[in-house]
């Protein structure tokens, strides 16, 4: 369960979030639409206390993540680019996620190499350093990065742009099959409507930092939301 | 367009997330000038009058001229280490309705309004008013000045010249040492007199104005070499080079031994050998070695005792001062990962803090062979170790947290060779200035071994309160965590 209560965020006078209250289960998909400056990212990096919040705060698995860092072991995180470390090989890097995760590289190898589908024979063997992949392959490793020893809460921002169509739909299984083990909560950001209503139960909308709509998905989930976004 | 390319500079200054520490930089490095103008003045002033006391048979203009010779090598070199091209973003222009060769063209122009190359005016422009005074012929004595002054100007292009072959190349800095070592040689060695052909060259321009069309064509060469070497480099794909070098992954399983905090010592040593910048601290390292090379020989300095703490420290403490002032951001590419990662802050920096200490371990025990020169030199060094290790470490930690600078590893940014100029050594001079100020208050009052001694139970003093040490250094950066991960989100 992550609760945000009062949660908000200004710079420099400029609401950029303000979020009184958002309940997100445990073992939901949940996922977060909204247009730029909509403060999607400005959420979930307060969720993984990258920035400080104005007021407010978040309780994850009843740690309050700007308080204390126990929340840190259960999460994981694909953000940016800047989640990468440039000068490792993708395996380094998985072994270096899964090394500060307990994870050894026996369990990191299985882990990985369900994933060979998804890399598509260019992430791994392929004895290159990361910051000489393309961007998408670059973020191809960064999502299985996070997926490494067993994370509760997983916060993906915008995984599918920049991924060529192959790929996007393979992640979006990885994420169904995600969704359905128990007790794994994903948390997604997407500008693309049709992914985000296919993978996530639950939808909520941001506009101008305030969550304006939050729907459980169905079929007509899809409809609404672009009715929404084309006004 | 000049006038673009200036406000897009002055807004990149002013609008950066590191402005009030470059501003510092900037204002100390001011002060410097000002001394090495002064120096300059005082150069150009004296010259003539103590060259006619010390030869009272020579032509000063002669005797200078003489010279000139070393004054080029010697600027070539300096200018090699300190003297970087300016440094302009320019992927998001190469889109834009803006011609190659302007860009070039005012990179260029502005190396040409260095500070280097005004320096060497302060000295020209007094020594000439002076000859003038002194009845030479106005007219070649401005010739002769204006051949200086096209010099000066040929040593700035050529260094760039020379940063842009030996910027490809791991070892940087040997060609310069090598070609500057061997025209010196060859000089001293009586086989090619380099200093009378220049001296000679400048007594022809001297005595026939004509002849400076020479060092003009020659200054013009050089600039239109520089400007093929740039316009070439002006090209996306030239960043982006699809020459990829298989990697040799190794996995440093050795590390191991070193606890829980392997993980971060393994991603050091990759951070270090993998990239550029970081290497060239890692051949810094033989030059520090080497350092004492150049005093200890010299009959002078053996019996300045109080000097050997200064170049223990350094010798001692020379990669500890090249790596660990940038801590922590040489991962500030990534910092974002590890501040949400299940890390101990204090793992990261004893990994860094480990290194450090282990590194001035082996280049104390390197440098056993001074012992050659004197036991006291050796001592020096061991009391210059101990405080490098309890103390410096700890300091060079303590001033990281308040590093809001990023460095970008990939270093893709046209122009930019080494990326790191003249303000990377001012932060040494705490480090260095201070265990030596200590140890020679207390060789003047008291004596060598005490003096030694301070600086060791000093040290000893920073090994034992180690853990304590850490646990307020680590607070200090996790109280400016936010800070940091905004600051190393930006460019600039």
């Amino acid at each position: 369960m992550i609760t945000t209560s009062n949660l908000s965020k200004k710079y420099s006078g400029n609401q950029v979030l303000n979020i009184e209250t958002l309940e997100i289960p445990k073992g939901q998909s949940f996922g977060l639409v909204g247009n730029n400056g909509a403060g999607k990212t400005t959420y979930f990096s307060l969720l993984l206390d990258l920035i400080q919040p104005t007021t407010g705060h978040i309780n994850s698995h009843g740690v309050q993540v700007n308080e204390s860092e126990d929340w840190k072991p259960f999460t994981s995180a694909f953000i940016d680019e800047s989640f990468l470390i440039g000068y490792l090989t993708p395996e380094e890097y998985f072994y270096f996620i899964g090394e500060l995760r307990g994870q050894n590289k026996a369990d990191v190898d299985s882990l990985v190499s369900q994933f060979e589908d998804f890399f598509h024979g260019e992430i791994l063997g392929q004895k290159k350093y990361l910051r000489d992949l393309s961007k998408g392959n670059q973020k191809k490793a960064g999502i299985v990065a996070a997926l490494i020893g067993n994370p509760e809460v997983i916060i993906l921002d915008e995984p599918f742009a920049n991924l060529d169509p192959t790929t996007q739909i393979r992640l979006k299984n990885i994420i169904k099959e995600l969704a359905e083990k128990q007790g794994v909560t994903v948390l997604i950001s997407s500008h693309d409507l049709m992914h985000v209503t296919d993978v996530c139960e639950r939808i909520v909308v941001l506009e101008k930092g305030e969550v304006v709509k939050d729907l459980a998905t169905s079929a007509a989930t899809l409809k609404e939301l672009e009715a929404h976004f084309a006004n | 367009m000049i006038k673009r390319f200036l406000s897009l500079e002055w807004k990149a200054f002013f609008r950066s997330a590191s402005f009030g520490k470059s501003l510092g930089i900037k204002i100390f490095m001011g002060f410097l000038s000002l001394y090495f103008i002064a120096m300059f003045l005082g150069m150009g002033l004296g010259l003539y009058p103590v060259l006619k006391k010390v030869y009272p048979d020579g032509d000063p203009l002669l005797i200078v001229n003489s010279f000139l010779f070393f004054w080029i090598l010697g600027d070539l070199v300096f200018r090699f280490f300190f003297q970087k091209l300016p440094v302009m973003s320019v992927k998001p222009l190469l889109t834009l309705p803006v011609k190659r060769r302007k860009v070039v063209n005012y990179v260029l122009g502005k190396s040409a309004f260095s500070f280097f190359n005004f320096l060497p005016l302060f000295a020209i422009i007094p020594f000439g008013i002076t000859l003038m005074v002194k009845d030479y012929p106005v007219t070649n004595v401005l010739v002769w000045m204006l051949a200086l002054i096209v010099v000066v100007l040929i040593i700035n292009f050529f260094n760039f010249i020379i940063e842009s072959f030996s910027s490809e190349k791991e070892l940087s800095f040997l060609p310069i040492i090598v070609v500057a070592g061997g025209l010196y040689a060859l000089n001293h060695f009586n086989i090619i007199s380099f200093n009378e052909i220049v001296g000679d060259g400048f007594n022809a321009i001297y005595n026939n104005p004509l002849l400076v069309v020479v060092p003009i064509l020659i200054l013009v060469v050089c600039y239109i070499f520089n400007f093929k070497l740039l316009r070439q480099k002006l090209f996306l794909d030239s960043g982006l080079k699809t020459k990829i070098k298989e990697v040799n992954a190794s996995n440093l399983e050795w590390t191991k031994n070193f606890g829980d905090i392997a993980p971060f010592m393994q991603l050091d040593l990759k951070l270090i050998w993998r990239n550029k910048r970081t290497k060239s601290s890692v051949w810094m390292v033989a030059i520090g070695l080497l350092y004492g090379l150049f005093f200890y020989p010299q009959p002078i300095y053996q019996n300045l005792e109080w000097f050997f703490v200064f170049i223990g420290v350094f010798s001692t403490g020379i990669f500890l001062i090249n790596f660990g002032q940038f801590i922590p951001a040489w991962d500030s590419g990534y910092y974002k990962l590890l501040m949400s990662q299940n890390i101990k802050y204090e793992q990261y920096l004893k990994s860094k803090f480990t290194l450090m200490a282990v590194s001035v371990l082996i280049l104390f025990v390197l440098g056993i062979p001074y012992v050659f020169f004197g036991w006291k030199i050796l001592l020096a060094h061991f009391a210059a170790a101990i405080y490098n290790i309890g103390v410096n470490t700890h300091v060079i930690l303590l001033g990281g947290s308040f590093n809001r600078k990023k460095i970008d590893l990939s270093q893709k940014a046209a122009f930019n060779y080494q990326g790191t100029g003249a303000v990377q050594w001012l932060i040494g001079i705490p480090l260095l200035l201070l265990p030596m100020g200590l140890f020679a208050a207390f060789y003047f009052l008291i004596g060598f071994e005490i003096a030694c001694l301070v600086l060791i139970i000093l040290g000893v003093i920073g090994i034992v309160f180690h853990q304590k040490l850490m646990k307020t250094i680590t607070q200090k950066y996790l109280d400016s965590k936010y800070k940091m991960i905004d600051a190393f989100d930006q460019d600039n």
